[in-house]
C-alpha cells in the first residue's frame, strides 16, 4: 500500500510538485497520468527515496520514505524513465548484481533471477551483453531488474516509451499479469495505457492533482450532460427547430465531421441537461414530424476528453 | 558486507571487461619501463667512468656507487609522477558515469548504504592500482639478477606507494562524485593532485609557520622518507588521514541528494 500525504517538492524556486495526496491500495494498479513535465517523475523519485520531499510525507507499506528509507527501499522495485542499465554487463550478471544489492538471499538468487527473466520474456537473452540489446529488450531488462527481489510495490515510470506497438502490447500484458501480487504505480502520458491496465487513475498537471478515481467514475463525474448524435434526413432548419423544442435539450449543433450520405441527410449533436434521457423523445418527435431517422446514438466522453479538459486551462 | 562485495566485484569486473585496465596498465608499464631503462643506462655510464677513473685514483676519497640510491630511489621518484596522471583516469568514471547514465538512481533506491557503495568503488579502484604497482616489481627483480640491491628500501618504497595510492584514488573519487562529466572529473582530480604536489614550492616564499603547513600538506614530501627506507609514523598517518578525509567528503557529497530539500 502506498499513501502520499500533502507532498510538495521544490527545486530552488521552481515548484515541481505541490500538495499531492493519493492512496494506492494493495494489489491494485494505479495510473499516474499527466502531460510531460507535470511532476510525475519527481513524485516517483520521492516515493523511491531518491529525493527527499520538501514537505509532506509518503508511506510505502507502512514505512516512511524519509525516516525508514532502508525498509522502503527493500520493498520497492523501480523502473525509472531511463532504465538504469550497465551496458557492459550481461543480462544475467546484471540481474545477479541487482538482486544482491536488493538483499535477495544467496539461496534464492538463482530462482528469483529465473523468475524475473521468465516473467519479462528475456530468458533466452541472459548471456547477451546489455549494450547490444534492442531498445525493447533493454526495457524488459529494466522491468526484470525492478521485479528481481519480488517487491511488494512496483513503480514504473513510462515503461512503454520508445517501444514499437507489439512490444508495447507485450509489456502491458506483462504488467497486467503482475496485478494482485504487487501494488503498482504506472506513470505515463499515454491515455490508452491507463484505461487498459489501471484500476484507478490519478491525473496530475503542473504539479497538482486535478482528477482522481476509477476510469468510469472520472468519466461520469466530468460528464456535462447526455450527448446524442442523430443522423436525420429532411430539411435541416425545420429539424433543428424541432430538436430545440424538446424538453431538456440545451444545444443542437451540426456535426460536419461525417459527410451526408444522401442529399438532405445531416448529422446533429444534441446536448441535453444532466439526468435527461431524451433518446426516446427525440426518436418519437422526428418520426412524428415525418423526417427520416437514419441513426441515433449516445456519445460517450472518453478519457482523452477528460484528460484534455483537466490539463488545459 | 554482501552489498559492498557486490559493488566491489561489479566495479573491478568492469575495469577488466573494458579495455581500460589493460590500456592503462600497458601505457603505465611502457612508460615506467622506458624510464627504468634510461636510469639503468645512465648508471651503467657512471660505472664505466668510475672504473676508468679508479685506475688512476686510490680507494680513499672515491665516491661510492650505490645501486639503491642511483637506480631504485630515482626510479621510484619518477614513477609517482606517472601515477599522478594515471589515477584520475582510473577514478573518473566511478561516480560520474553512474550519474550520467542514470544508474545512480538504481544504487540510491536500493537498500544499500552510501558508505557501502563508496567503499566498493574505492577498493575496486585501489585493487587495480595495486595490481599494476605489483607488476613493477619486475624492475627490482631485474636488478636482483644483475646486481645486489638492498631490498629494505624497496619494500618501504612499495609501502609508500600503497599509501600514496589510497590518497590519489580518494582525491579522484571525490572529483568523480561532484560532476557527471568524466572529462571534468579527470581535470579536477589531476589539477587537485598536481596542486597538492607542487604546494611546497610556495613554501619557499611563505612565512615560517605557513611554510611549515604548506610543507606538510604536500603529498610528495611524505613519500621521500619511504623511498629512502624510512617509515615515519607521521607520514603513514598523513596518507591514511588524507584518504579518510577524501572518502568522508565524497560520502557527504553523494549523500547530499538525500538531505537537500
Amino acid at each position: 500500500m502506498i499513501e502520499v500525504r500533502n507532498l510538495s517538492k521544490t527545486y530552488g524556486d521552481v515548484t515541481a510538485v505541490e500538495d499531492v495526496s493519493f492512496i494506492a491500495e494493495k494489489g491494485e494498479i494505479l495510473g499516474f497520468l499527466g502531460p510531460n513535465g507535470a511532476g510525475k517523475t519527481t513524485t516517483m523519485r520521492v516515493l523511491t527515496c531518491y529525493l527527499p520531499p520538501s514537505s509532506g510525507s509518503a508511506i510505502v507499506d507502512g514505512f516512511d520514505v524519509v525516516e525508514e528509507s532502508m525498509e522502503v527501499r527493500r520493498r520497492i522495485g523501480y523502473l525509472p524513465e531511463f532504465p538504469p542499465l550497465y551496458a557492459d554487463m550481461t543480462v544475467s550478471s546484471y540481474l545477479s548484481f541487482v538482486a544482491k544489492i536488493k538483499g535477495v538471499p544467496s539461496a534464492q538468487l538463482k530462482s528469483r533471477m529465473d523468475e524475473a527473466m521468465e516473467k519479462t520474456g528475456i530468458a533466452h537473452q541472459c548471456n547477451n551483453v546489455i549494450g547490444h540489446l534492442s531498445k525493447g529488450y533493454r526495457q524488459r531488462v529494466g522491468l526484470a531488474q525492478a521485479l528481481v527481489h519480488n517487491p511488494s510495490v512496483l513503480i514504473l515510470d513510462e515503461p512503454t516509451v520508445g517501444l514499437d506497438p507489439r512490444q508495447i502490447i507485450e509489456i502491458r500484458e506483462t504488467i497486467k499479469a503482475l496485478r494482485g501480487e504487487h501494488t503498482i504505480i504506472l506513470c505515463t502520458h499515454i491515455l490508452p495505457e491507463v484505461s487498459m491496465t489501471c484500476d484507478k487513475i490519478v491525473i496530475i498537471s503542473e504539479g497538482c492533482i486535478v482528477g482522481e478515481g476509477t476510469p468510469e467514475s472520472l468519466m461520469s463525474q466530468l460528464k456535462e450532460g447526455e450527448v446524442l448524435r442523430a443522423q436525420i434526413a429532411g430539411p435541416s432548419d425545420e429539424i433543428r427547430e424541432l430538436l430545440r423544442g424538446i424538453d431538456g435539450v440545451l444545444d443542437v449543433v451540426d456535426d460536419d465531421t461525417a459527410a451526408p450520405r444522401d442529399g438532405d441527410e445531416q448529422a446533429y449533436v444534441v446536448t441535453a441537461a444532466p439526468g435527461h434521457d431524451i433518446r426516446d423523445l427525440v426518436a418519437k418527435r422526428i418520426v412524428d414530424g415525418g423526417h427520416g431517422l437514419r441513426e441515433l446514438r449516445g456519445l460517450e466522453m472518453d478519457l482523452e476528453d477528460i484528460f484534455l479538459q483537466l490539463t488545459t486551462k | 558486507m554482501r552489498n559492498f562485495f557486490a559493488v566491489y566485484t561489479k566495479e573491478l569486473r568492469s575495469y577488466f571487461v573494458s579495455p581500460v585496465a589493460y590500456v592503462i596498465a600497458g601505457v603505465f608499464l611502457f612508460l615506467s619501463g622506458y624510464l627504468f631503462r634510461n636510469i639503468l643506462m645512465s648508471f651503467n655510464f657512471y660505472c664505466q667512468q668510475f672504473s676508468q677513473r679508479s685506475q688512476f685514483m686510490s680507494g680513499a676519497g672515491m665516491p661510492q656507487l650505490n645501486l639503491n640510491e642511483m637506480v631504485v630511489t630515482q626510479f621510484f621518484g619518477v614513477m609517482d609522477f606517472i601515477w599522478l596522471m594515471v589515477v584520475p583516469m582510473l577514478t573518473m568514471r566511478l561516480f560520474a558515469e553512474e550519474k550520467k547514465s542514470g544508474t545512480i538512481e538504481l544504487l540510491m533506491t536500493s537498500p544499500i548504504s552510501t558508505v557501502q557503495i563508496l567503499m566498493g568503488k574505492f577498493l575496486a579502484c585501489f585493487t587495480l592500482y595495486n595490481l599494476i604497482v605489483a607488476l613493477t616489481l619486475v624492475y627490482p627483480l631485474i636488478l636482483e639478477v644483475y646486481g645486489d640491491p638492498d631490498w629494505g628500501p624497496i619494500w618501504t618504497a612499495y609501502l609508500g606507494y600503497f599509501l600514496l595510492g589510497g590518497t590519489f584514488v580518494g582525491v579522484g573519487i571525490l572529483a568523480s562524485a561532484v560532476t557527471e562529466n568524466q572529462i571534468v572529473a579527470v581535470l579536477l582530480a589531476f589539477g587537485g593532485l598536481l596542486l597538492l604536489w607542487l604546494i611546497d614550492w610556495s613554501a619557499s616564499f611563505a612565512g615560517p609557520t605557513a611554510a611549515k603547513i604548506l610543507h606538510s600538506v604536500s603529498i610528495i614530501e611524505h613519500l621521500q622518507g619511504f623511498q629512502r627506507g624510512v617509515v615515519d609514523t607521521k607520514d603513514v598517518v598523513f596518507y591514511l588521514s588524507f584518504t579518510f578525509f577524501t572518502l568522508f567528503v565524497t560520502s557527504r557529497v553523494v549523500e547530499s541528494r538525500r538531505w537537500r530539500r
